[in-house]
């Protein structure tokens, strides 16, 4: 590392007003939305144009010292927490939505335009971006591409991959590449699928062309109650069987109900243990038959209660109580810890239940909220990290949790990434020479190790244990 | 010789044994599996069948040399599909074959291509070893997105052998509405209107100068209403293809028997609005031609009487790529290709002693 070159031309390129290095301007930096990992950068630069993420990157690579590339710092797995001794590269300034083509239904971005700004765009042509993290008012779509990011309405339409038609990046090697084009086709392999869900291990997205969709014509949104969650998860089992294809289905339990309307004042079904939320939507006359098909199959489960969104406002706040679900959380406990994992869809109820006996066992509260339809869980497990060894307990279960996961042959991440949480558990799914094709591409791209090292791929000799990270 | 490998210890055998080696299912698409003397074939139809298929999961295993045919009657029993498509299913083409080229079909346009389905891949890599990416589940972010990048590899990164999907239920039925626009610019017209409108539409395909083929899916109540509804909106003379005459005229498209036997076929991801540069070149070249997926790729069935040279000059100048599924070229990329930089970096990191031929 060459550090004491890189500092003066940082200054000397962005000026005090842009290059942060006081420790309380450096605070904010420090962790993302997983606070149990914190590392202070270096330094902070606020870039303003593609050339000077271009120019940084090159002076990183060529004094060794790493970089992070920061949107809006919402990763739930440590991918956005500095690495040590390197700099964060804020994005958020680049945040133009550079050409809306509505007739061809093209947006392209800057990586620092936010989730939900690229549908505000796309919205006096009835038009909108389909996938929709729960973060995705602030969230960017940076940050998006590099995790793959996914949403409630992923079912139907994909995750963010689905939706990206070209990048334009710097690799981590100072490199212009390009891939992909307007077009939903291509031909040769799929650099732009590749790219998607890198972690921030190849480069930086500098340019990002998005593909729009039209907005349903109906909709036909439904949250049912049930008595237990095991009951809401056969119901998907059954959804699913008959060959509907909703455009969402998701669970919340009990738990995740009581931090929900502690926060938005949610009207949810008194006294049921779980609600799903079920949500059709195409042309109006396909919604108003499956409609009645749902309507058949939700009366033969055995609901506490049924509450069908009679307008555009009833949808939207049913929306919100399910959107709200991580960040409420914190109204029940001083810390909790957002899980992600996948298991097949039909072997739902099992997990839950298993999940339910850790939990016990670890003498801790897990709410769930997660995507059904996808067998992605989301266990939300509630510590106090004031009272000694719970934070520790809390970690156990996760790691116990991901280990179900991967006994059922599902994954350990659905959408939130490995990061730096997942490290460990990356090498259980995959053999060893998967993991080295994994290594020699990072290393195609990253041939110095600059970009977000650390993160995803262990090091290679341990030089850095995740113990060591643990600042905070 | 081609080799014959029965199993995937096989495949891996037969790449350590021979210097430089090239993947084939079933040989539709015989330009991508044409070899120079020091390659050696490996023929994959026999590492064929279902490794697994879930119904109530809504995913299907499957080794590379399966037949299209066989996946979509296994699919079929549980009223299940493959949404994106797959070509050249009754010439006998394979699903291995069908991810390396990177090829969907018609009913693309409404839930999206192969990448948008593969969940999970196995490969053998230029060292011999298998490779997984991705898993059988339907949601997976763990590791680099492995599946995606093998989507239009070609044979060139590795040879395939396993392939995991997700799957959709099979809509119960479909209508096929016939446009007659009056000339190629209010065609095109046409389609950036209705794929702006949530329409839903299952298809939608142009063939020049003017004839658009409009298709929906759905629930069988529902569908008489919605293409009337549809035909209202729409200025130029339309009708209703029978319930014969409308499947026929798809399957003939996935098939391209339209394309005439003494041509070249190329594929050439377009947008819209680029469609009308492009005519005007085949056009006084003589090249029949079809827009599929609402005007983002266009078939091109190239005489084989004129060089494949012009219509890469033709594409390099509209900065677009073609890739070559069939015909006599000795090349199979034409046009342009922003992305070689970046691919020969993960060429060099999959395949770094040259078990499998070069992109071009
Ligand atoms: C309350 C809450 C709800 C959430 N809900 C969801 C959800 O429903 N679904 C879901 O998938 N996720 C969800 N997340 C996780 C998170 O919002 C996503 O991972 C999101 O994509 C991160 O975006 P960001 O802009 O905050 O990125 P950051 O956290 O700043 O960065 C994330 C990663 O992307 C890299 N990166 C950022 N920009 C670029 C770029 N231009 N080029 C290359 N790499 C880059 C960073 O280096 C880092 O590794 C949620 C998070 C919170 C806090």
């Amino acid at each position: 590392m060459d550090a004491a070159r890189l500092m003066p031309w940082l200054a000397e390129r962005f000026g005090p007003d842009r290059l942060l290095t006081e420790p309380g301007q450096l605070a904010p930096y420090e962790s993302d939305a997983l606070t149990a990992f914190a590392v202070t950068p270096r330094a902070v630069v606020l870039v303003q144009s593609a050339d000077e993420v271009i120019d940084t990157v090159r002076i990183c690579r060529d004094t060794a010292v790493p970089f992070v590339a920061r949107g809006s710092g919402t990763s739930l797995s440590g991918g956005s927490v500095p690495v040590e001794g390197g700099i964060v590269i804020a994005l958020n300034r680049l945040n133009r939505v550079l050409k809306l083509d509505p007739d061809q239904r093209i947006a392209v971005v800057e990586p620092g335009v936010t989730n939900n700004a690229v549908t505000d765009a796309a919205q006096p042509f009835g038009l909108f971006y389909a996938p929709d993290p729960s973060s995705q008012q602030i969230c960017t779509i940076g940050g998006n591409v590099a995790f793959n990011s996914g949403g409630a309405h992923c079912l139907k339409y994909g995750m963010t991959s689905n939706h990206v038609l070209a990048i334009k990046a710097v690799l981590a090697d100072g490199d212009i590449v390009e891939m992909g084009s307007d077009s939903l086709e291509s031909v040769g392999p799929d650099a732009v699928g590749l790219f998607v869900g890198h972690e921030g291990l190849f480069g930086i997205a500098l340019e990002i062309t998005l593909r729009l969709v039209p907005r349903p014509e109906a909709y036909h949104t439904v949250l049912i109650g049930y008595r237990s969650t095991a009951e809401a998860g056969d119901a998907v089992a059954k959804i699913i069987a008959t060959g509907l294809l909703p455009g969402a289905l998701e669970i919340m339990d009990r738990l995740a109900l009581d931090a929900a309307e502690a926060s938005v004042n949610a009207d949810f079904p008194p006294g049921a243990q779980a609600v799903l939320i079920v949500e059709l939507e195409g042309a109006h006359e396909q919604v108003a038959v499956e409609r009645q098909q749902l309507t058949q199959i939700i009366d033969q489960t055995n609901p506490t209660q049924v509450n069908v969104a009679a307008d555009a406002a009833q949808r939207l706040a049913i929306w919100k109580g399910r959107k709200c679900a991580f960040s409420a959380v914190g109204q029940l406990s001083p810390d909790y810890i957002v899980q992600d994992g996948v298991v097949p869809r039909s072997r739902l109820g099992e997990a839950l239940q298993r999940i339910e006996e850790l939990a016990d066992a670890h003498q801790l509260r897990c709410a769930n909220v997660f995507h059904a339809g996808d067998g992605n869980l989301h266990p939300l497990i509630l510590y106090d990290g004031r009272q000694s060894g719970a934070m520790h307990r809390a970690e156990q279960l996760a790691a116990e949790i991901l280990t179900m996961c991967i006994e059922m042959n599902g994954s350990v991440t659905g959408e939130h990434g490995i990061g730096v949480e997942k490290r460990e558990f990356l090498p259980r799914m995959f053999s060893e020479h998967d993991m080295t094709v994994m290594r020699r591409l990072h290393h195609a791209m990253d041939p110095a190790g600059v970009a977000n090292t650390g993160k995803m791929l262990l090091p290679e000799p341990a030089e850095q244990s995740a113990a060591a990270m643990q600042s905070a | 010789m081609p080799a014959h490998p029965t199993t995937i210890d096989e495949v891996s055998q037969c790449v350590l044994d021979h210097p430089h080696v090239l993947p084939r299912g079933a040989n539709t698409k015989p330009a991508l599996s044409r070899t120079n003397a020091d390659v050696t074939p490996l023929d994959l139809t026999a590492v064929r069948g279902v490794s697994a298929y879930d119904p109530g999961e809504f995913t299907i295993t499957a080794l590379a040399g399966t037949t299209l045919q066989e996946i979509a009657q296994t699919l079929n029993e549980h009223g299940q599909w493959l949404p994106f498509d797959p070509p050249l299913a009754d010439a006998g083409a394979t699903i291995g074959g069908t991810v390396a080229a990177g090829l969907s079909g018609p009913g693309r346009l409404r839930f999206g291509g192969v990448r948008d389905f593969l969940v999970g891949v196995r490969f053998i890599d230029g060292q011999g070893k298998l490779v997984r990416g991705g898993g059988t589940v339907v949601k997976n972010a763990a590791g680099f997105d492995l599946p995606k990048l093998m989507i239009g590899s070609l044979g060139r990164l590795g040879i395939l052998v396993e392939l995991s999907f997700k799957v959709f239920p099979k809509p119960e039925s479909f209508t096929t509405l016939r446009v007659d626009a009056p000339d190629l610019d209010a065609a095109i017209d046409l389609i950036c209107r209705l794929t702006s409108e949530p329409w839903d539409l299952h298809a939608l395909d142009l063939e020049p100068p003017a004839t658009l083929y409009l298709r929906l899916a759905g629930e069988p109540a529902s569908l008489p209403q919605r293409i009337a509804r549809l035909s209202d909106t729409i200025d130029h003379p339309a009708a209703a293809l029978t319930d014969v005459d409308g499947p026929t005229w798809w399957d003939d498209a996935n098939a391209f028997t339209w394309a005439p036997a003494d041509t070249a076929l190329v594929k050439v991801p377009l947008t819209p609005k680029r469609i009308a540069a492009l005519d005007a070149h085949l056009e006084s070249a003589g090249a029949t031609r079809r827009y599929a997926a609402a005007g983002n790729v266009a078939w091109i069935a190239w005489p084989s009487a004129a060089p494949l040279d012009g219509l890469d000059q033709h594409l390099s100048a509209d900065q677009l790529s073609g890739l070559v599924i069939r015909g006599d070229a000795q090349r199979i990329r034409l046009g342009v290709d922003p992305a070689r930089p970046f691919m020969q970096r993960v060429k060099t990191a999959l395949d770094p002693t040259h078990r499998f031929p070069d992109f071009s």
